[in-house]
């Protein structure tokens, strides 16, 4: 029983360190190339703007690199802490 | 995955490869035809008729009357349909007509909505949708009732679900109908009720079960009639047919050309004479009343010359209207000209170059658009993270670990649309100034005299030298999508293809919109509160009757065509925001938040945000004068959210803390599947 609750406590505590990494990332892709555009702007990227290209493609597929990390690593956290089935 | 999963999974994939391959088989058929003859009018029927056809038929062989399949659609939906379900009921008829048309004219600023409405997909899957899955009960109040220990933060939930969703499906339908009469050439308000017919059918009968399988059936008709115009329009720009790869060039070709039309001379002519019209009247606007009676004398004297000369009949018809239209009242005149002359000066200067971030004419407005911007698309992430239509779609899977992959597929189905977006816009406009700007007013395309009918494109010609300037003509936002087919000058059919597409997003949002309302009403309100031990045929009965009243009302509100319909969409994400997600996260993260905590600051966060909009927007009277930081109404949940972290917390620190029952929910909710 103890052990049960240990090993939950440990699977949250990895779990909101993700989530806490993965969200700085977030908050970091999300507001800085739209503060910064101008600045950004100055640099061309294939063709575009840089400040353009992150806040219309690239900020989208950081996005989708966080959501799709999160799934992986959480179903290696349930593994790891012997929880979540089937595995 | 299960064993009857893996069955399901390939049963599914194999009837909508069969139906995607069908569609495609419909378009060319349909391009065959074109060739052979086929009026246009007939091709936007057929595409309209037999895609609701399509809803519906899966409307009726997936309708139910159990109560788990009903609201969850027994929570058997694999990942990856959810995902294109939960993209359908997500991409709004905003995000598929009106989006690429903001983008068209906003360039930069525009991408707000981009970043804003795909970030928001981070917070759903990190802080909301594992755990309100492993809650798995039915509603978005239901965790709130459950947490938060009874109905008062239930009815609040509901309160805040049901007004955020209701202007929302408003707008939804208010697109069908725009569509529907469009296309089929129906009127308005007969559309907006074919256009209820097609949303009832799926929800009516068979509740999210329906929904999520026609919502499949959407997506897949929105992504194909997203992609293919602008596709086809890349290989003819750029000769790659990947525009998402290409527009970078496009964008930087389309700033040479800018810079080119904005210095040429004709073009600041035009621009002067609009800065002229817009003097003249202000000046007639600061002479009111007098300047209105001379205007009316001016015309009437105009209108006999005309007569006595034997002028041609056109000329003395068009004085005559021009005098029958003048404004009756002072009051009257004000407005009008008010409005004409704020388009006078819009036009008096040339757009901002597309790629510029921020512009303004002095610094303060350049940070002034810098924070908005920053605020916009903060209030759209977070409002994702609060719409109950979204959220309830991840009780449908059938674990956590599928909740969390669902997210996963739902970003990555809306993130084909929306990384497209831009190079829509900027493949559209580059169309628009290379082709169409600088050519003879005589001789345009055939599509700018029937889009003028329906008064979505406008070209004056203010400097009479018989050729277009930019200046000169106006494209109706909305209209940039359903125009650039023919813009590009391709067949009809593609034309009908964008049609269909709007409308399942249109539908596939109301569909979902239109299920949270009800199960709100029937289920938390009814059930939960007034009738707990209502039999589950009950409860259907009660969840049916709910719904076709509420479609019928949003229906009647939709045809009185409501102007300030796409403020209102906007101030869905704000309500959404303030009162659903520092509630929902804090019930999740933090163990000491308890029910008085989550109520006020509830109240408070939407509290806020009502207020400032009422004092900031001009439908309520208010004004920018009010705005705190200069922030503009649409993004008045930046001032709510934090509002409502910090009432959650300050009064949950003085109330006592939660009981151990809910403690022990909280506890289970972090835990992934067989964790207890």
């Amino acid at each position: 029983m103890d052990d049960t609750e240990a090993r939950q406590r440990a699977y949250w505590r990895s779990t909101l360190r993700l989530t806490g990494v993965l969200l700085s990332v977030w908050a970091a892709v999300s507001f800085l190339p739209g503060w910064f555009a101008d600045e950004m702007n100055q640099i061309v990227f294939f063709g575009w703007p840089f400040g353009f290209y992150m806040a219309g493609q690239g900020a989208l597929i950081v996005f989708l690199l966080i959501v799709w990390i999160y799934d992986r690593w959480m179903v290696r956290l349930e593994r790891r802490h012997g929880l979540g089935g089937e595995g | 995955m299960t064993r009857s999963a893996s069955v399901l999974f390939r049963r599914l994939g194999r009837y909508y490869l069969l139906y995607a391959a069908g569609f495609v088989g419909l378009v060319v058929f349909l391009a065959v035809a074109e060739r052979f003859g086929l009026a246009p009018r007939w091709i936007g029927q057929i595409f309209l008729f037999s895609t609701i056809a399509i809803y519906a038929l899966i409307g009726v062989m997936s309708r139910t009357s159990d109560v788990s399949e009903y609201y969850v659609a027994g929570r058997r939906v694999p990942a990856l349909y959810n995902g294109m379900a939960t993209a359908a009921d997500w991409m709004s008829a905003a995000s598929f007509i009106g989006l690429a048309g903001t983008l068209y004219y906003a360039g930069f600023e525009g991408l707000a909505f981009v970043t804003g409405w795909t970030g928001g997909y981070v917070l759903v899957a990190l802080l909301l949708a594992p755990f309100l899955r492993k809650f798995g009960e039915f509603t978005i109040p239901d965790f709130l009732g459950a947490r938060y220990e009874g109905h008062f933060a239930r009815m609040v939930g509901v309160f805040a679900g049901v007004l955020a969703s209701f202007v929302y499906v408003v707008a939804q339908i208010y697109g069908v109908g725009l569509i529907t009469s469009r296309f089929i050439g129906i009127e308005f308000e007969i559309g907006v009720f074919v256009g209820l017919a097609g949303i009832l059918v799926c929800s009516f009968l068979g509740g999210m079960r329906a929904v999520t399988w026609t919502q499949v059936a959407q997506y897949l008709i929105l992504i194909i009639a997203y992609l293919v115009p602008v596709v086809i329009l890349s290989y003819k720009v750029t000769g790659v047919p990947i525009p998402q790869a290409v527009y970078g060039t496009v964008l930087h070709d389309l700033g040479v050309k800018e810079v080119e039309l904005f210095t040429e001379p004709r073009e600041n002519d035009v621009r002067a004479l609009y800065r002229q019209r817009a003097d003249d009247l202000a000046r007639k606007i600061s002479e009111l009343p007098e300047s209105l009676a001379v205007e009316r004398q001016a015309q009437m004297q105009r209108v006999n010359e005309l007569r006595t000369q034997g002028a041609p009949a056109r000329e003395v018809a068009t004085a005559e209207r021009t005098l029958r239209d003048l404004p009756r009242t002072p009051d009257e005149a004000r407005v009008k000209w008010e409005r004409a002359r704020q388009e006078s000066l819009q036009r008096s200067v040339p757009p901002p170059p597309h790629a510029e971030a921020h512009p303004g004419p002095d610094q303060a407005s350049r940070d002034s658009a810098r924070l908005n911007f920053i605020a916009l698309s903060f209030v759209l992430m977070v409002g994702t993270a609060g719409l109950p239509h979204i959220l309830m779609r991840y009780y449908t899977t059938p674990s956590v670990r599928d909740a969390r992959r669902s997210v996963f597929w739902t970003l990555f189905f809306i993130f084909l649309l929306y990384v497209t977006a831009p190079a829509y816009a900027v493949f559209a406009k580059w169309e628009v100034y290379s082709t169409l700007i600088g050519s003879h007013i005589a001789s345009l395309p055939p599509w700018v005299a029937s889009w003028g009918k329906v008064g979505l494109v406008k070209i004056e010609d203010i400097n009479a030298d018989g050729i277009l300037q930019l200046a000169e003509l106006s494209l109706n936002s909305d209209a940039i999508l359903l125009l650039t087919p023919e813009i590009a000058g391709l067949p009809y059919v593609v034309s009908g293809l964008v049609a269909a597409g709007g409308l399942a997003a249109a539908l596939s949002t109301a569909d979902g919109l239109l299920l949270t309302i009800s199960h709100a009403l029937s289920h938390d309100v009814y059930y939960r509160v007034i009738n707990p031990e209502a039999s589950s045929q009950r409860r259907l009965v009660i969840t049916k009757s709910q719904l076709l009243v509420v479609a019928v009302i949003a229906a009647w509100v939709a045809s009185l065509r409501p102007d300030s319909i796409l403020f209102m969409v906007g101030l869905a994400f704000s309500i959404a925001a303030s009162a659903f997600f520092p509630a929902l996260v804090l019930g999740i993260f933090w163990k000491r938040a308890n029910k008085w905590g989550a109520i006020s600051g509830m109240i408070a966060g939407l509290g806020i945000t009502l207020l400032y909009i009422v004092r900031t927007h001009p439908f309520f009277g208010g004004g920018l004068g009010n705005a705190w930081f200069g922030i503009h109404p649409i993004s008045c949940g930046v001032f709510g959210v934090p509002t409502g972290f910090l009432v959650i917390v300050v009064v949950s620190l003085l109330t006592p803390p939660p009981s151990a029952a809910v403690l022990a929910l909280v506890d289970k909710v972090r835990l992934p599947d067989a964790g207890r």
